[in-house]
């Protein structure tokens, strides 16, 4: 008896070590110390890798770093919005002496107060993906400008929309800056407001695909005559079309989308999503190790603010003075797997 | 001794009928908080009392509704399972996988068998080295959650076979489908609803929930007991993989997150006690589809999308508080 609860509570304890510490390194996969003389070890803070964008971002600043023969420590939120992960993860990186960090925020204020305690110690902290608010927060950010990413769709949904448009808006939550931002954008090149009549209606996923085709269904049941779908990313994108293919309307709607994964390219090419706005992840990780690469030798800093890492619409379907490429350019520039 | 009078004389109440059984005081609350919610909608929205709209929401509720029967059985046993949600989404991906070599019979196969050896991992170290189900399925849900997307490197797998994808489909009366996903969850709910009411299997899962020692002293070998409800659920849970891969034909590592909350909160509001010991699974499929319903009409309705969960924590306290209240109402 004795011996099983032994082994019990080994076991237990097993299962609870590896679940903690799944999800995070915590600077654990730390691969050396980085207080020595010369050597460079330069922290990555990503957001949850349950989403292949952000591993993308991790993998090509990891190799960035590695291939000027730097150390990295890596980290990286548990689930979105997990602030509280990435503040530990910082504040181990602070104890590490990290050179620089490159941070996506998982929220925009949440992370003010760590990352002035890093700077304040000389370590460069440039965000990639989202911005801190203010923006002035980190030494310098590398993101797509998510409301250009959104203007772009939004300007081609114009060009192509019916003569009586009914939008539906598949957003995520709001607060998060990207996706406020792609919202914003959509509608402004579109040319209206929130509140417009010619929007049917807004629904809140959770940037997956079932939570997609859900908030679709909900809404053409409500409106069978969305004919225009604003998607926050291209796995809403695939849910909303299951929910008009099961309609027999997937005919009758343009779905546009952000994101240029390859899957959603894929899915632009099969008609599936009428235009998407591509970011470049990988650009991104490339451009903020070259800015730690420059301080370091010369103690130049980056320029601070938004520098656009850039976005390019694909679409097979091109409007006059709208630039875009097709979506076998898409597939050859894509990021995520084919 | 009084528990298991209580659990005898269940079994025998029950035997005046099923559908006794199934109007019975456990379940009248939340059919008449469905049945609000139903009016409400009805009332203030053009859009939502149409026979497609209603068939929509039964065909939304058959994931989580699915799930939240094994999470019903237990929950019964007063056991929690928050590892549901990720069982069923590796057999999902491990089903979309093996799917693609075209052996869509082998690969649902072994995704059962995948939610089996899951159910007997959780079922042996709850039963056998009585640890507590909490954290014996918070740490399987994290380990399954890495390893979905370890094993998938975070990609999802599109369904296109016909026979992973066939709940989808189904008899159309009217204009309107509905699907064998339906159909199957509603059988699901009346074979487990039997076989807790009818059978001496049930007497014991709800003598176990109310009372384990109590049941032990009268021979009920609880150890088995319990082995068996988290096997039955894992059953359970495959047939939700197969549901999930019918309703969106994509086998997605990052799908489902809060499906085990959402299968709890189903179960709660249906009226089973998380004490364990009273409840069923006719009440869960009523909890499964109010949840459904507020999401449904609040967004037909156009208000955010947040006041949904703003509601549905209303309902779960709600259901918690009357749970309360009969249970101390009963022990005085």
């Amino acid at each position: 008896m004795k011996v099983t609860r032994v082994a019990a509570a080994g076991l237990a304890a097993g299962i609870f070590l590896s679940a903690t510490a799944c999800g995070s390194d915590d600077g654990g996969s730390s691969s050396g110390g980085g207080s020595d003389s010369g050597d460079v070890t330069i922290g990555i803070v990503e957001l949850n890798l349950s989403n292949p964008f952000f591993g993308t971002l991790q993998k090509a600043t990891e190799s960035a770093a590695t291939a000027k023969g730097w150390k990295t420590m890596k980290a990286e939120a548990k689930v979105p919005g997990d602030s509280a992960t990435q503040v530990t993860a910082i504040e181990n990186m602070i104890a590490n002496k990290v050179k620089a960090i490159v941070l996506d925020p998982a929220n925009p204020t949440a992370l003010n107060p760590v990352v002035k305690k890093a700077r304040d110690q000389g370590i460069l902290v440039i965000t990639v993906n989202a911005t801190l608010t203010p923006i002035e927060g980190a030494d310098a950010t590398f993101a797509t400008d998510n409301t250009a990413a959104g203007k772009l769709i939004g300007q081609w949904a114009k060009a192509s929309a019916p003569a009586k448009p009914r939008i539906a808006m598949l957003d995520f939550d709001l607060s998060d800056g990207p996706a406020g931002g792609r919202h914003n954008g959509f509608l402004e090149g579109y040319g209206i407001k929130d509140g417009d009549p010619s929007i049917a209606g807004s629904a809140l996923t959770k940037g997956t695909i079932e939570t997609g085709q859900s908030a679709m269904e909900n809404l053409l049941s409500a409106h069978p005559d969305i004919n225009v779908v604003y998607t926050i990313n291209e796995p809403v994108a695939r849910g909303a079309n299951t929910a008009l293919k099961n309609k027999g309307l997937a005919d009758k709607a343009t779905v546009v989308s952000v994101d240029g994964a390859c899957s959603g390219v894929q899915d632009v090419k099969d008609g599936i999503i009428g235009a998407t706005a591509m970011q470049f992840p990988s650009k991104m990780g490339q451009l903020a190790v070259d800015a730690i690469s420059k301080y370091l030798a010369d103690g130049t800093k980056p320029t601070a603010g938004l520098n656009d890492s850039g976005t390019t619409l694909i679409t097979d379907k091109p409007v006059d003075g709208l630039e875009s490429q097709t979506s076998d350019w898409g597939l050859q520039n894509c990021w995520g797997e084919k | 001794m009084t528990q298991l009078d209580d659990a005898v004389l269940l079994e025998k109440e029950d035997r005046a009928g099923p559908l006794r059984a199934a109007l019975s005081s456990q379940t009248a609350g939340p059919l008449a908080a469905l049945v609000l919610a139903v009016v409400i909608f009805s009332a203030t929205t053009d859009s939502f009392l149409n026979a497609g709209n209603l068939s929509l929401i039964a065909q939304q509720s058959v994931v989580v509704g699915t799930l939240a029967l094994g999470q019903t059985l237990v929950i019964l046993t007063a056991g929690i399972d928050l590892s549901n949600g990720a069982i069923m989404v590796l057999a999902s991906v491990v089903i979309g996988n093996l799917a693609t070599d075209g052996n869509v019979f082998g690969a649902l196969l072994a995704g059962l068998a995948v939610c089996l050896v899951l159910g007997l991992l959780n079922g042996v170290l709850v039963a056998q080295f009585s640890l507590p189900p909490f954290i014996v399925t918070l740490g399987v849900l994290s380990v399954l959650t890495a390893a979905a997307r370890l094993y998938t490197d975070s990609q999802s797998y599109p369904i296109d076979s016909a026979f992973l994808t066939a709940l989808n489909g189904g008899p159309t009366v009217g204009g309107v489908t509905i699907t064998y996903g339906v159909l199957l969850w509603i059988g699901l709910t009346a074979i487990l609803g039997y076989a807790l009411t009818q059978t001496a299997w049930g007497v014991r899962v709800y003598a176990v929930g109310d009372n384990p020692r109590a049941a032990a002293l009268t021979g009920i070998k609880v150890k088995r007991v319990l082995l068996s409800v988290y096997l039955t659920a894992a059953v359970v849970y495959a047939f939700a993989a197969w549901q999930a891969l019918g309703r969106t034909p994509t086998a997605d590592p990052s799908g489902y997150s809060t499906a085990n909350l959402d299968s709890i909160t189903a179960v709660v509001i249906g009226g089973t006690s998380l004490f364990g010991g009273r409840g069923g699974v006719v009440g869960t499929l009523i909890g499964a589809l109010i949840v459904t319903v507020l999401a449904n009409g609040l967004t037909q309705a156009g208000i955010d999308s947040l006041y949904q969960q703003v509601a549905t924590g209303i309902l779960v306290v709600i259901a918690v508080a009357v749970d309360h209240f009969v249970r101390t109402r009963q022990t005085r």
